[in-house]
């Protein structure tokens, strides 16, 4: 897998700590929705930096779109958030992983929870099932703290989003008619679809959401193995 | 070809010697987490270490037994193909030189596997001459399940998802076969010094 050019296009800023970036990469090789991407920064003075990055678009896309959460202390994330800008070039690789992924396929209904930005990946699953028409049943549960975190908002609320269910777990606005409540077991039990249908899960968030909501499955009877999770950052860190 | 990219000029740490840091990665403080399912919860009653496969006869030992043996705790920095390092971790646990001693086998290659069904491959030989442990206690702390406790494989000189989570055992083989990483592309031995971060690396 060698590093390959990449143009930005297009930056959509998402929320206040989001922002996604459209690519054109020639030559890219088709990905599977869920997979990821190594991103390299290369200085002037030759030090480079990697770091992986979901793909939030479907492979039915024409371009590549990456969606890159602010970290304040970090180092390619406020370059990639703030400094980036359409022509500029850098070097991506991939597709990478295969695990986290969906292809559409006749199969049981596919259940997708994502904290904050571990929506980003889980999108791409959306558009993936309807750029095939795919008849699969799937549905999106998406913890944000409020309505102005919430990633990909236009898209995930419009009315042919699909099976999308939002809960704010910090502020609702006035009159909020999704959940407002995090992801815990009684959550989890109304929202999925019951074991006996044996749901494909995905779940990605930051670790202690991933750990919550995976562990709640589990202990509502859903089979281990068709539960499979993607976490970033440390142990115990903030739920969205 | 290497491209410059325009504007990055990096956030170098003047605290980490830059020859401790392997080829693409950076040193982070936190302890991610990176996980293929959910955490299992197992009970240390329930819970044995087997060595399997091309043996006399498979060796195991129970969490009482496992315990009994000599204790070595070790100070190493660990690569995540996932780009971070931690420096200077602190584990202990029993070695494999200790785990595999008397243990009579003509195989070369190895698969750990673990509870939730994961598995990876590694030469033996990577696992002897003080390279490879099972470790139960992180940084003085019996391991978190979330870092693969109540043990997990601790191969330090290899990226880390070969150090497997919740491991239960390892299966002696003649033949190398892939692990789940091993796959879905991931290199096959994984140096962090070569860098061998996928398939053809």
């Amino acid at each position: 897998m060698n590093w390959q050019p990449g143009t930005v296009l297009e930056l959509i800023e998402q929320t206040a700590r989001t922002r996604s970036i459209v690519f054109d990469v020639p030559g890219w090789s088709r990905h599977r929705a869920g997979q990821h991407v190594d991103v390299r920064l290369t200085a002037e003075d030759g030090y480079q930096a990697q770091r992986s990055y979901s793909i939030a678009s479907a492979p039915e896309d024409r371009h590549i779109e990456l969606t890159v959460e602010r970290i304040d202390d970090g180092e390619v994330s406020p370059f990639l958030a703030d400094e980036l800008l359409p022509g500029d070039e850098i070097e991506l690789r991939g597709p990478i992983g295969g695990y986290f992924a969906w292809e559409e396929a006749p199969g049981t209904p596919v259940f997708l929870v994502g904290g904050g930005s571990g929506v980003v990946p889980l999108r791409a699953m959306l558009r993936h099932h309807r750029a095939t028409g795919s008849t699969v049943p799937v549905r999106l549960l998406y913890s944000a703290r409020s309505l102005e975190d919430v990633i990909y908002r236009d898209e995930l609320t419009a009315a042919d989003a699909g099976d999308v269910r939002l809960t704010l777990t910090r502020r609702q606005p006035a009159g909020w008619t999704g959940y407002g409540r995090r992801v815990d077991r009684e959550l989890a039990a109304e929202v999925c679809w019951p074991e006996a249908e044996r749901p494909l899960v995905y779940v990605c968030g930051p670790t202690g959401f991933v750990e919550a909501v995976a562990g709640a499955l589990v202990k509502l009877g859903h089979d281990a193995a068709r539960i499979r999770t993607e976490r970033f950052g440390p142990t115990g860190g903030e739920t969205p | 070809m290497t491209r410059i990219t325009r504007g990055f000029h990096g956030r170098r740490r003047p605290d980490v010697d830059p020859a401790r840091v392997p080829p693409g990665q950076y040193v982070t403080q936190d302890f991610p987490v990176l996980s293929a399912g959910p955490t299992p919860h197992g009970s240390l009653d329930s819970w044995s270490f087997t060595i399997r496969g091309q043996v006399d006869q498979p060796h195991t030992w129970t969490w009482d037994e496992f315990q009994a043996l000599p204790h070595e705790t070790v100070t190493r920095d660990i690569h995540c193909v996932t780009k971070w390092s931690k420096l200077d971790t602190v584990w202990t646990g029993v070695s494999l030189d200790t785990l595999l001693d008397g243990v009579e086998t003509s195989a070369e290659y190895v698969t750990a596997f673990s509870d939730g069904g994961y598995t990876t491959n590694l030469p033996l030989e990577d696992l002897t001459g003080g390279r490879a442990w099972i470790a139960f206690s992180y940084d003085d702390e019996p391991l978190h399940p979330e870092h693969g406790g109540p043990a997990r494989l601790l191969v330090p000189h290899l990226y880390f998802w070969k150090s497997a989570k919740w491991v239960r055992g390892l299966e002696l083989q003649l033949e190398d076969e892939p692990g789940f990483w091993e796959g879905y592309g991931y290199h096959n031995y994984g140096d962090p010094w070569r860098e061998q971060r996928y398939a053809g690396d």
